[in-house]
């Protein structure tokens, strides 16, 4: 039997299985907990639609709080509201950095941008220059777009804001 | 087999969704670039991910016990309700992206209309899929406009595609009893009522890309209504294979 507190505490030992620099509390994926008799309920919002990490993130979950000594685990899903990069917490975004991969620009206002409209870039995660450009719109996972820096020559993904 | 008009609506949603995933899949180990294998695999995941929160949706409407899985792999062509746009051959990349574009703008306007259905459900699917589909109108609109107004052989490949592709996008829109059984109940929007929205999305591309788009004819395709090309039925003979020769087949 957990408590909530602690269940919490194990969830944040959980990495995110695309981008294990961050836990996937830290991404904001888990919404809620709630422990009650034997059982501990965890509420998940998953990113994309497609995200093949969202399965492993719910085997992964129950896992470890079976491991903890949780008899009974219960993962829910819940998709509204959908989940944004706005709920990355700020160390997530420092820890991204920190693995090279430059952390979203708040989601809402790019979203109601007219078609055209090209984002400020982000700074490059590697020597913080500000000049860079996008190569793809879509990197090695549907969350993350393809940049390079001009200072640096380097290139980098990018989390998109969504 | 006959649906309730929710359920037939739903599955309009999930089965375009889910057929256009398919073929852009195909693309996979074929791209012209890596970097646009990556985008149309990913969108492509994008799509399906949003037909199994669709289907099974449909699945628990229906009410006969049927997942995601038996309602993808287990109907017949003409029990399928895509439009019969989504399941035309890719052709060439800028067909492919041209009509990524010609549909994810269509998508985009019903998605952001569902967010108020009366279906909770269908409402949460539309609020998530709408972030993703803006980036599929993006990418495919920037691409649009980089072979239109590109050389002469990408300007006149896409227009062709324009022409073969154009025909089919009347099918969106044309009226029809489900459509506006779900309106009037609250449940979702009339997709006819759509057009003019989706009018102002597609054609400033179109112009900026240069093309010239052709005058809408009596032609309307019929797949919504379970009457489809013959392309179909190959592409769920592919799509099929594994759960027809292995029924439950699980990995």
């Amino acid at each position: 039997m957990l408590t909530e507190a602690q269940a919490w505490q194990v969830l944040k030992q959980i990495p995110d299985p695309e981008l294990p620099a961050v836990s996937v509390c830290e991404l904001g994926i888990v919404r809620e907990v709630r422990a009650a008799e034997d059982t501990v309920t965890v509420v998940v919002t998953p990113t994309y639609s497609g995200c093949p990490a969202t399965q492993m993130i719910e085997a992964a979950i129950r896992t470890a709080l079976q491991d903890a000594g949780c008899a009974a685990v219960s993962v829910e899903t819940r998709l509204s509201p959908a989940w944004t990069t706005d709920w990355l917490t700020p160390e997530a975004r420092a820890k991204l950095r920190a693995y090279g991969i430059a952390p979203p620009q708040a989601a809402r206002p790019e979203l109601a941008q007219p078609l055209r409209f090209v984002p400020p870039a982000p700074r490059c995660p590697r020597c913080d220059a500000p000049d860079t450009v996008r190569l793809s719109e879509f990197g090695s996972t549907a969350c993350k777009a393809l940049y390079r820096c001009t200072q640096c020559r380097e290139p980098f993904e990018y989390f998109k804001p969504i | 087999m006959t649906y309730t008009p929710h359920l037939e609506y739903v599955l309009r949603l999930a089965d375009n969704a889910l057929i256009l995933g398919q073929r852009l899949s195909e693309w996979t180990g074929h791209a012209p670039v890596l970097e646009e294998e990556l985008a149309l695999a990913n969108i492509a995941l994008d799509l399906i991910g949003q037909s199994r929160l669709l289907l099974t949706h449909a699945g628990r409407l229906e009410g006969a016990r049927r997942d995601e899985d038996q309602l993808a792999f287990l109907r017949s062509d003409h029990q399928f309700r895509n439009v019969t746009l989504v399941e035309l051959p890719n052709g060439d990349f800028g067909r492919t992206v041209l009509r990524n574009f010609l549909v994810s703008a269509f998508q985009r306007e019903v998605w952001q209309a569902l967010e108020s259905s009366r279906d909770r459900e269908l409402a949460a699917i539309a609020e998530k899929s709408l972030k993703e589909t803006r980036y599929h109108v993006k990418h495919s609109a920037d691409w649009v406009i980089r072979l239109g107004d590109g050389t002469d052989g990408s300007h006149l490949r896409i227009q062709s595609a324009l022409d073969y592709l154009w025909p089919y996008t009347a099918e969106l829109f044309t009226e029809n009893p489900v459509d506006n059984e779900i309106a009037a109940a609250g449940l979702g929007v009339a997709w006819s009522s759509l057009e003019p929205a989706w009018e102002n999305t597609v054609r400033p591309v179109l112009m900026e890309a240069t093309l010239a788009v052709p005058a809408r004819t009596a032609f309307r395709s019929r797949g919504k209504l379970g009457l489809h090309s013959e392309y179909l039925g190959h592409l769920l003979t592919e799509m099929q294979h594994l759960q027809r020769t292995h029924p439950g087949a699980q990995w």
